[in-house]
Order: C-alpha cells, then sequence, then structure tokens
C-alpha cells in the first residue's frame, strides 16, 4: 500500500479499481464511440492508446498523465458524466490540463446526480507505482491511497 | 483570485442562479491556473468550436438551453466551427445512415440554439472565422474566449490578440459572462518562449511536418522559431496562410497555443529575443529531422497498401490565396499526367464566406473542370463516422493525420496522388 497526496480540482471520495494510461488520454477518441452507440461501459475507442483501448472504463479510477486532443475534450468529459458513463474518478500525475480541467469542473458544478472525484499534480511515482486492477481510494484534501 | 464587485455581485446570483454557475465555472477553472483576477473579453466576435449537432452531446445541448432560458445569452456574436455535413462531399448510402440516423440527428436543432446564441449569420461556420471575407479578425490585445485550437493558435501568434486554448462550453461560458481567468497566454509572462526553435533546412519547411515537428517537441510550450523567415520573407498572405498550417499541426501534435516567429510575427518583430526565457531549451529542425518526424508517422489503414479513395485538402480550411494557387497546382498536374480529371475523389475545403469570395473569380470554374469538390465541410467530422475509420483517406494536414486515420502525405506527393495516381 502506498499514499499519494495531489490536488483536489473535484472533490469526493471515492474507491474503485484503477485503469492506468500511461500516455496522454485522448478524451474525444476514446469515450466518442461509448457515447454514440450506447455502451454505458465507456469502453475506450482510441486506437493510438494501448494501455486503455478496448478496456471499459465507466466506474473505474483512471489513472493518467494528462489529456490530450481536440478542445472538445471538456465537453465530452461533461456528457459521459452525464450520461453516467464516466470513470468513478481522475487522478493525474501532471498539474491537470485545460481541456481535463474544463470536463471536471463542468460536472461538479452543473450536475446534481453526478459525482467524479478529481485530483491532480499526484507526481510521476504514483503513475508508475499504479497497476491495472489495484484498488485506488480517494480520502479527503486530496489523499489517494493505491493497494 | 480577486473578483471586481460587480464579479462577485454575479458570482452571489445578481444575475440569477444559472449566470452565478457560469461564473463559478470561470472562476474556478481560473483558480487551476493561478489566474489572478477575471479579465474582460474585448474581442468584437467570440468563436466556438462545437459547431455539430451530434446526438451523443445531447447533454451540451440541455445546458446551452439553460443558458437560453435564463437569457444567459452572448454577449458578443460568434462564429462557430465548420458544418459536419454537405452533401457534395462523397459519401457511400452506409455511411450516410450513419451520419444521418446515428450521429449529426440534432444538426438543425444545434443550428438554432446557436442563432439564439448569438451566431453571426447563418453561414459563419469555419475553422478560419479570422479570414478577412469571414470578418472575425481580432486586433491585436483583443482577449478573447475561443477554444478551436488552430483558431486560438493563429489568433495569438499572427495577430497578436491573447487567448488561452479552452476547452468547449469555456468559449462560451466566457462570451456569456464577458470575463475570462487572467493567467497563461492572457499574461507577459505567460508568452514568453521556453524553446528555441532553429530551422536549419535546405527548402523552405513543409508547413504541416514543421509544425508537427515543433508540436512534438514543446507540447505546450511556447517556442520562439529562428530561421524560417528567411524562407517566408514578409507576413503576406503567402506567409499567412503557411503559419495557420503550421500553427495548426504544433496545436493539434503537440499543445502549443501560441509561437513566435523571428522577424515575422508581431510580437516577435516589436521584442525579438526578449520573448526568450532564460533557460530556453534549444531545438534544431534540419532535413533529416523533418524527414525522421514524417516516417513516424504510423499508418492504421488495414491495408497499407489500399488504393486511396478520398483526399481531403484544408484542415484548417483553406485561404482564397491556397485555393487560386491549388487551382494551378492541380491544373499542371493533371497536364502532366495526361489526366483531364483528377483520379481520386478530392475534396477542397474552406469558409462558406471564402468559397463565395472564390466563385467569383475564373478559378471556380476552373477547378471544378479538375473535378476537385469544393466544400464548406469539417473533415474530422466526415471522419468520425466509424465507415469513413475504415476508408484509405489520404491528407496534406497534420492535423486531420493526428486525430483521424487519414494517411499524411506532403503537398508535392498529394498532388501527385491526385492528378497522376501513385499508390
Amino acid at each position: 500500500m502506498k499514499e499519494f497526496r495531489g490536488r483536489v480540482v473535484a472533490k469526493g471520495t471515492v474507491s474503485a479499481p484503477a485503469l492506468v494510461s500511461h500516455g496522454g488520454l485522448n478524451t474525444l477518441a476514446s469515450f466518442q464511440k461509448a457515447l454514440q452507440f450506447g455502451d454505458k461501459k465507456a469502453t475506450c475507442g482510441d486506437q493510438n492508446n494501448p494501455d486503455l483501448y478496448g478496456k471499459q472504463m465507466a466506474g473505474k479510477a483512471l489513472c493518467l498523465p494528462r489529456t490530450i486532443g481536440p478542445p472538445t475534450g471538456g465537453l465530452v468529459l461533461y456528457c459521459a458524466c452525464s450520461m453516467h458513463r464516466q470513470p468513478a474518478c481522475m487522478l493525474f500525475s501532471e498539474p491537470i490540463d485545460s481541456l481535463a480541467a474544463a470536463g471536471a469542473i463542468l460536472q461538479d458544478v452543473w450536475l446534481s446526480d453526478v459525482n467524479m472525484p478529481v485530483i491532480d499534480s499526484l507526481g510521476e511515482e504514483f503513475l508508475a507505482y499504479v497497476k491495472d486492477g489495484m484498488t485506488v481510494t480517494i480520502g479527503d484534501g486530496g489523499l489517494v491511497t493505491v493497494e | 483570485m480577486n473578483l471586481t464587485k460587480e464579479q462577485e455581485d454575479i458570482l452571489n446570483g445578481s444575475r440569477g442562479e444559472t449566470m452565478a454557475k457560469v461564473m463559478e465555472t470561470l472562476v474556478r477553472y481560473g483558480e487551476l491556473y493561478h489566474a489572478d483576477s477575471m479579465v474582460p473579453v474585448t474581442g468584437k466576435f467570440n468563436h466556438l468550436v462545437t459547431s455539430f449537432g451530434l446526438k451523443a452531446l445531447a447533454p451540451v445541448y440541455d445546458l446551452m438551453n439553460k443558458l437560453i432560458e435564463a437569457g444567459a445569452v452572448s454577449g458578443t456574436k460568434f462564429s462557430a466551427d465548420p458544418r459536419p455535413l454537405d452533401k457534395n462531399v462523397p459519401s457511400s448510402f452506409l455511411q450516410n445512415i450513419v451520419f444521418n440516423h446515428f450521429m449529426y440527428t440534432k444538426q438543425d436543432f444545434y443550428e438554432d440554439q446557436l442563432t439564439k446564441l448569438g451566431l453571426m449569420e447563418k453561414d459563419a461556420f469555419t475553422c478560419t472565422c479570422y479570414m478577412d471575407e469571414v470578418g472575425n479578425t481580432p486586433k491585436k490585445g483583443d482577449i478573447l474566449s475561443w477554444s478551436e485550437s488552430s483558431a486560438v493558435v493563429y489568433a495569438n501568434s499572427v495577430l497578436a490578440a491573447r487567448c488561452n486554448r479552452n476547452s468547449g462550453i469555456i468559449d462560451l461560458m466566457g462570451a456569456v459572462c464577458g470575463f475570462v481567468p487572467n493567467f497563461g497566454l492572457l499574461t507577459d509572462e505567460g508568452r514568453k518562449a521556453k524553446w528555441i526553435v532553429e530551422v536549419k533546412t535546405s527548402k523552405k519547411p513543409e508547413a504541416q511536418l514543421l509544425g508537427s515537428a515543433i508540436g512534438m517537441k514543446v507540447m505546450e510550450d511556447v517556442p520562439y522559431i529562428r530561421g524560417l523567415d528567411k524562407w517566408l520573407g514578409t507576413l503576406d498572405d503567402d506567409a499567412r496562410a503557411y503559419l495557420k498550417d503550421m500553427g495548426a499541426a504544433t496545436a493539434s501534435n503537440g499543445a502549443v497555443g501560441l509561437y513566435h516567429v523571428a522577424g515575422i510575427t508581431p510580437e516577435a518583430v516589436e521584442s525579438g529575443e526578449d520573448l526568450i526565457l532564460p533557460d530556453a531549451q534549444v531545438y534544431v529542425i534540419d532535413d533529416a529531422e523533418l524527414q525522421r518526424v514524417y516516417d513516424s508517422y504510423p499508418v492504421i489503414w488495414k491495408n497499407k497498401d489500399a488504393t486511396p479513395k478520398l483526399c481531403f485538402m484544408g484542415c484548417p480550411h483553406m485561404s482564397l490565396a491556397q485555393l487560386i494557387d491549388w487551382t494551378k497546382r492541380v491544373e499542371g498536374g493533371l497536364a502532366a499526367a495526361g489526366n483531364a480529371k483528377v483520379v481520386i475523389p478530392t475534396v477542397f475545403t474552406a469558409a462558406p464566406a471564402v468559397i463565395k469570395k472564390f466563385e467569383e473569380t475564373e478559378y471556380a470554374a476552373r477547378l471544378k473542370k479538375t473535378g476537385v469538390i469544393l466544400s464548406y465541410i469539417c473533415p474530422l467530422m466526415y471522419m468520425n463516422n466509424p465507415l469513413s475509420t475504415k476508408m484509405p483517406v489520404i491528407t496534406s494536414s497534420n492535423k486531420l493525420r493526428t486525430y483521424t486515420s487519414a494517411r499524411y502525405y506532403t503537398d508535392d506527393e498529394i498532388l501527385v496522388q491526385i492528378t497522376k495516381g501513385g499508390n
């Protein structure tokens, strides 16, 4: 077990199995098929992301360095949340990028029935340590426990 | 963050609950990046990245309805990214079923929403809103609330306006609120270069390749580019079109929101190397480096030797000068190959207002004669159709290559492919 501390972008506590992307997450490419064709498990459709392609993202603790891709990224994430196909939480090793930040804030401010905690700045060590399937728990004040 | 009394009041609900949420969204966004204040949006027009009535984005349209119902509409008129559909662009029966019954089913509804929110005019759909013909050209120093990445990097770099790399919806909220958080590329410090790029090629580098190389190296940092002025001369129409394409590649292959070109872009002309931070890293780009970058692109077609079925040129949309230049190039290529019409279905894309201007010239009929289709479509939106993804599509756009299955070729290679065939 190991503890990491980051910055709280969107509040909340949750415990979920980890799903790890070592490269940037292209939000549009990853979620579009799931949103388009009614896949409630949000199977990642980004062929350029070998860590995530074909894996279910809904309900997982999505661990990643940052998001990449077109500027629709924030609103795609917002839509995934609104349609209840979002990850259980998002954990960024780097300071959050502006596209993911928009999605994180939009869901937190505008959706009353969704809670997707988002923590950033967890550091490179976090991403090196966490592996698919490990249990990730978000506590108070940006505390993240991986076991 | 220091808010003015007016901003505090909006946050506390003086203009209603919806507007308070808009302000809260922007304040929280700014706080993440240590913004010190909210500054007024000063651009005459705004620009939105969301131009497509995609069924999957229904929650976005619900959110926009909330804004409309609360009277929280844009304080400035705006243009929007290109439309996703054009019946002139070749597509199969099955593709059309997916486009019309599964993907863009909300297009009419959404365009109606945009009109209510403040669309400039009914055809104000293009990613190159800054073209003279379109009329959404920011002035130097204007504060913007845009998010289309190719437009943001152009406005910052070529026009010296100030805009962060925002996400869709944040762009609209800035325009609705009239304020954006002051951080990053809005500040003098945020516009300083962390990279020096030395261009040392033996000929004018391909804009899309150079931008790709720079983007992949510097990611979201600001580069100061030396040695390109030798090839561009002055900031004329040709140079602007070059920088449009180069910038789009820096923004999509990396996450560049601003670049300076020594002797060319306004801030570099004004401040020179004072724009470079003391500890800037250096990246040298020569012929070999461009070739290395080109060779690194994966081809994700199932059959890598497939004959191309479609060619897209114009992502971002082409300028009037580019349309004219390419008309001549295609004519020349066809004459050399002994063909009357292009041998691969080819689509050139441009803003509706640019197309209108082009159609007033003699070149419109000449281009039509070559078989090239002229369209206002967004090639990215076309390629987002899963059936399009399976098609062997070629392009000289590095943005289209990055975000879709389209295969990249240089301009010269594209010309051979479409006029002579080559695969």
